[in-house]
């Protein structure tokens, strides 16, 4: 029930300080919001685009920073040709461009403070992002919390974050990296390249030390749905699963 | 604020401008959101129940729900996630109707919706009564897909969407305007979206 704790969220604008190409269609825009911005790794924020007449455009966007990185928020965004939002950051916007945004926001698909248990953590595309925040913030924060992330990309060059989380998992501080290709080949020994399915989710949960307390699950409706039944018919409770799914 | 090189959107045709609430956009699909996995729940399982407080005053089996009386709505819905979806099809039991079929006259003014996944939304019996809201079994003529909520969904189409609960299993009066799950982590307790109340400090 702290979940409603410190709902706080005018619109404001955030500056875009920096702009980093992660992969040929996922690109990272990080903002400096003009507010104190305190959230949660998990969280996300809206973005609002406004024309000269006044229409508007509204998206959701997952923060990909950890909450510890200081003031400056990541949103990695992937480029859909013949969207709406996405191509306006990938094709117009700049550094030193003021975007209005709202948030933190979602009191749900959240790091756990309190739960001990380890974490499945199960991405599919840019549905890592709020994940990715969730890893950061534990290595951040130093924590023992055993975590396993299987991460779903079509080729190896679309997986977003990639070294950074192959650096992770090559500590071995109770991280674990599970990467699945679904249209190339595995390059990691211990890597699939197939879709998400049950014997993939019951061999990374034997990754973990216990079996985990929470699953998360982000991406695509139909990823989610795949990977959450996929997770059930692996024993994890439904209850257990929170999911963030991205829409169609 | 005008956000600079962004003159392009994606405008809604003309005719459609007056049936957008503010912030939204049209949306073609049908996309689907909720916090955990789709619960497949069969008709032999279902049972719909509504209660005053912790008193359970009718249960109806899924075949006795369908005796009663079908209504059709036709209405515009409107996500919080900022898609709106003109003149969707549905067709279910009005809360009038359930009522009725129970012989009660409301006795609290507020609900709280309850689903198969423990899935809660407060609803005020204003927002149900007088043909404004129905439990839906049916859209576009065919049984509502698990995704959708099916076997049976609440649907309050004058609010935002996450008040129209999936997987549906009973409607309880609550001497007070209880926050259900999305409500206690951060979204309005109403949810109009003529007057954006998306989240809590909303007006
Ligand atoms: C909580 C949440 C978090 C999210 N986090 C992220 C994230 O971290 N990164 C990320 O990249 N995305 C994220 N998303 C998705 C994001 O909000 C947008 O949906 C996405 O960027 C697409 O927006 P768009 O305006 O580019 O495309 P849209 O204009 O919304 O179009 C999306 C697709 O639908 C089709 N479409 C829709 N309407 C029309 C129409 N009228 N005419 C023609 N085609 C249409 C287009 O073909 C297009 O491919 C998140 C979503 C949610 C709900």
């Amino acid at each position: 029930m702290s979940d409603a704790a410190a709902v706080q969220s005018p619109w404001q604008m955030a500056k875009i300080v920096r702009i980093e190409k992660r992969t040929p269609r996922v690109t990272s825009f990080f903002f400096q919001p003009s507010r104190p911005f305190a959230y949660r790794a998990g969280q996300h924020v809206d973005v609002r685009l406004t024309a000269p007449d006044g229409y508007q455009a509204r998206r959701s966007y997952s923060i990909a920073s950890a909450p510890e990185s200081g003031g400056v928020i990541e949103l990695a965004i992937e480029k859909l040709d013949d969207g709406e939002v996405s191509p306006f950051f990938h094709e117009v916007a700049a550094i030193g461009d003021e975007i209005e945004l709202r948030g933190p926001l979602g009191g749900h698909f959240v790091w756990p403070e309190d739960e001990n248990g380890p974490l499945v953590l199960v991405g599919g595309g840019s549905g890592v992002v709020p994940l990715m925040s969730m890893v950061r913030h534990r290595a951040a924060q130093n924590s023992s919390v055993p975590v396993v992330l299987v991460f779903s990309a079509r080729v190896w060059d679309e997986v977003i974050f990639r070294d950074e989380l192959i650096t992770l998992d090559d500590r071995q501080h109770g991280f674990d990296l599970v990467l699945t290709l679904t249209r190339e080949a595995a390059r990691r020994p211990a890597d699939y390249s197939r879709r998400v399915d049950v014997a993939m989710m019951a061999q990374a949960m034997v990754r973990l030390p216990e079996p985990p307390g929470l699953a998360f699950v982000c991406g695509s409706n139909a990823f989610v749905s795949a990977a959450a039944q996929a997770l059930i018919d692996a024993g994890v409770a439904a209850e257990n699963i929170r999911t963030e799914r991205y829409g169609v | 604020m005008v956000t600079r090189g962004f003159s392009s959107g994606r405008r809604p045709p003309t005719d459609g401008d007056a049936r957008i609430p503010p912030g939204q956009y049209l949306e073609q699909g049908f996309p689907v959101l909720s916090a955990g996995p789709t619960p497949r729940v069969r008709t032999e399982d279902w049972s719909f129940t509504l209660k005053h407080g912790p008193r359970p005053i009718k249960k109806w089996s899924w075949a006795e729900f369908n005796a009663l009386p079908l209504t059709k709505m036709t209405r515009d819905i409107h996500c919080v996630t900022a898609w709106t979806k003109f003149d969707t099809p549905w067709q279910g039991v009005l809360v009038d109707d359930i009522l009725a079929d129970a012989g009660l006259e409301p006795p609290t003014g507020f609900t709280l919706a309850h689903a198969f996944d423990g899935y809660t939304t407060n609803v005020p019996v204003k927002d149900l009564t007088a043909g404004k809201a129905m439990v839906a079994l049916l859209y576009e003529g065919k049984p509502i897909t698990s995704d959708h909520g099916g076997p049976a969904r609440l649907l309050v189409p004058h609010l935002y969407f996450w008040k129209s609960a999936k997987w549906l299993n009973g409607l309880q009066f609550t001497t007070r305007d209880e926050p259900g799950f999305w409500e206690l982590r951060g979204y309005h307790i109403y949810g109009d979206p003529w007057r954006e109340q998306r989240y809590t400090d909303d007006p």
